[in-house]
């Protein structure tokens, strides 16, 4: 069974203040370098199967010449009561006692129910072998596995990241320092506007960021309880009240 | 009420043995045709395995498409064996003695090609096996059994175990008769298939009794298949079109119209190419006719129902599924195609008594309920699919590739070739029931009067 997020000691999550976002697309390019995600040429993107693990959606409001750009960065949100994990026929996707929706590549088969089940749509399947250019082999992560064809991939907050952060703290005898585990998208992010740690650690700085008046989280009726939480757009020509996204 | 014919046995036996001792001359090339179009068809689905799905047509979000349309479309068509063999045999309708056979025939392979369509459609279907059998006992994990995925396999292989008990024990007396009119290799078969059957009164009682008893345990597969079948979609709350807690009886009674509808189209087709005019008969036609009329307009109740539920709280995108699937082209065009083929043309010429007995128009509007069908499936999986959540950034079309295409029709070649690779070894028509039907009917002079010859307790 899996942890209750109170009982476990880690319950990593992040923190989106979409106010900061200016669809600028750095985590979009880190995530990429960083997990070994294939590249997205012309024909993936005509097809609808170009992946990446973090997108930007960019929204219009309003009409011309009153026209505003809205950007909400979306990865997957590691729901703690996620609909992709009970349609897996093979626990090829499961929850584990950091509050992390985990994919196992070896297990999957490749049913793509998961994709169905999740309303984010951020989980991907690779309808090809990945292939790169002769001169992106040394380039590749060798800290993540390669996927190849036939099964689902998805944002994993980086665990390999996660994994060494929480490694180095425990040789050392003590707990993970806040803002010491980074994922790429957080770190690529020049307005800070994403924010990685720990929920379950009082002082950390998403523990903080979350009790903020604007947070919300994304399609919140269908009662996910996503680990990923949104805090909304200030928009000054608003009297009141948060604007979502 | 139906005509009585009287028909005697040897002639029984000699029209309804002519695809065994007498094979027509159709037979071998249209058999070879069929075999060509399989074998391209297995070689297509070999390069899928090989390439990968990106041979498909599906996209990110469209994860599924024809293959499950097609692979819910054969398990509806399966629910035709049920229908007619078990619940019409326990409500004893005289009129469905002469396609019972046919019936379950088209349940089990039609149950076989549908459980292609999903190991086909899965990313590494080499590693399905591991849906099946506990793997990797070393470590432990089970399959997931909160895994509708879990539920299908289990429900179709329950059905196809029952249906194939089931179509194997109606065959045996034909085997013996068979058996009695072969030499060589075939009487060999036919002496092992037909396991030492002779006919006296303690087979042919354990015959019927066995025949019953699966009747009634086949009983409530008749409301599960479908319904798990239907789960795989109801479950779903992400996708609008699919969460729906009508899937269950809408798809159970869906599959019993399209499957009713193969069984006349495969009627019509058995009356034309084997000439079985004195076996296969208007008043069959008529009495199927009625039955669908039924079952039809009880299946557009509930199309209505779906959308009623659908449309009736008002929600935003819901709404904008239902627009797209109703509304906008292409979708417009399949909803008119599917409303008219499935419902519309089909019941408005089954209430005419002409067409009723007439075979050629009754095939034709039994192939249209077929059309309609799939439509249905592909109208309910793709465009929820498609129109999946409000972020509308990521909506999606499906234009399905020529290769799944291809795939579908093959198919339908495949369940036809095993339908008549059958037929060439063993009796389409039951003999047995046909006599058995002819021996109720008989009538015996006694004084001025006739009585019938045979008394049963309910008749």
């Amino acid at each position: 069974m899996t942890l209750q997020r109170e009982k476990r000691q880690y319950s990593w999550g992040m923190v989106v203040d979409v106010d900061k976002c200016t669809g600028c697309q750095a985590c979009v390019l880190a995530c990429q370098a960083e997990n070994n995600v294939p590249l997205n040429l012309q024909d993936r993107f005509e097809r609808a199967r170009a992946m990446s693990w973090i997108r930007v959606e960019r929204y219009w409001e309003g009409e011309f010449p009153d026209i505003k750009a809205r950007f909400i960065p979306i990865m997957c949100q590691h729901c703690e009561n996620a609909p992709c994990e009970p349609v897996c026929p093979v626990f090829a996707t499961y929850h584990n006692n950091e509050g992390l929706n985990v994919q196992v590549y070896n297990r999957c088969v490749g049913t793509r129910y998961c994709a169905n089940g999740c309303p984010y749509i951020v989980r991907f399947f690779n309808y090809w072998e990945p292939v790169w250019p002769e001169a992106f082999r040394n380039h590749l992560n060798p800290d993540v596995t390669v996927r190849s064809r036939g099964i689902m991939e998805k944002c994993s907050f980086c665990i390999q990241r996660i994994r060494r952060g929480v490694r180095n703290a425990e040789r050392e005898n003590r707990d993970v320092i806040d803002g010491e585990i980074q994922t790429a998208c957080t770190q690529a992010c020049p307005t800070d506007a994403l924010v990685f740690g720990n929920f379950n650690d009082e002082d950390s700085k998403v523990s903080k960021m979350k009790k903020d008046d604007r947070h919300y989280t994304l399609l919140p009726h269908l009662a996910t309880d996503p680990n990923v939480v949104y805090l909304a757009k200030i928009d000054p020509d608003r009297s009141a009240g948060a604007s979502h996204g | 009420m139906q005509q009585r014919r009287t028909i005697d046995q040897i002639h029984t036996n000699r029209v309804l043995l002519n695809g065994q001792l007498d094979t027509p001359k159709w037979w071998a090339p249209t058999v070879i045709v069929l075999g060509i179009i399989v074998a391209i068809g297995f070689f297509l689905i070999g390069i899928m395995v090989n390439k990968g799905l990106g041979v498909t047509g599906l996209s990110r979000p469209v994860y599924w498409g024809l293959f499950i349309t097609t692979f819910v479309f054969w398990v509806g068509i399966s629910h035709a064996g049920i229908m007619i063999s078990a619940i019409l045999r326990l409500s004893q309708a005289e009129w469905r003695r002469p396609v019972t056979r046919a019936a379950e025939l088209l349940t089990v392979f039609s149950l076989l090609t549908a459980l292609l369509f999903p190991l086909m459609h899965a990313g590494r279907p080499w590693r399905i096996i591991y849906f099946i059998l506990p793997y990797d006992f070393a470590r432990g994990i089970m399959p997931n059994v909160r895994s509708p995925l879990i539920w299908d396999p289990v429900a179709i292989s329950t059905y196809l175990t029952g249906s194939t008990l089931f179509l194997y024990i109606a065959l045996l007396p034909d085997l013996g008769n068979l058996r009695d009119r072969t030499t060589g290799w075939q009487n060999a078969l036919y002496t092992i298939l037909a396991l030492g059957w002779r006919g006296n009164p303690r087979q042919w009682k354990l015959q019927t009794v066995g025949g019953i008893l699966l009747s009634a345990l086949m009983l409530p597969i008749f409301v599960s298949v479908h319904s798990i079948v239907s789960w795989d979609f109801a479950v779903t709350p992400a996708v609008e079109g699919w969460h729906s807690t009508i899937f269950a009886p809408y798809f159970v009674i869906g599959a019993v119209h399209s499957g009713v509808s193969a069984v006349v189209t495969m009627m019509a087709l058995m009356r034309w190419l084997w000439k079985w005019e004195d076996f296969i008969r208007p008043e069959h036609f008529d009495a199927l006719a009625r039955l669908l009329i039924v079952v039809a307009t009880g299946w557009l109740a509930f199309t209505f129902l779906e959308l009623l539920f659908a449309v009736y709280g008002l929600d935003a995108p819901e709404l904008e599924l239902r627009d797209m699937q109703i509304f906008q082209w292409p979708w417009n065009l399949l909803f008119v195609t599917f409303l008219f083929t499935g419902y519309i043309i089909p019941v408005g010429m089954w209430l005419q008594k002409s067409v009723r007995n007439n075979i050629a128009l009754m095939f034709w509007s039994s192939l249209f309920v077929n059309i309609g069908m799939w439509l249905e499936r592909f109208m309910i999986i793709v465009p929820g699919l498609a129109r999946k959540t409000p972020f509308v950034y990521t909506w999606e079309a499906y234009r399905p590739s020529g290769l799944e295409w291809f795939i579908l029709f093959w198919s339908l070649a495949w369940v036809t070739f095993l339908m008549l690779l059958f037929s060439r070894f063993f009796p389409l028509v039951p003999l047995f029931e046909q006599k058995e039907s002819q021996t109720f009917g008989d009538s015996i002079k006694i004084g001025r009067v006739r009585v019938p010859a045979i008394v049963r307790e309910a008749d």
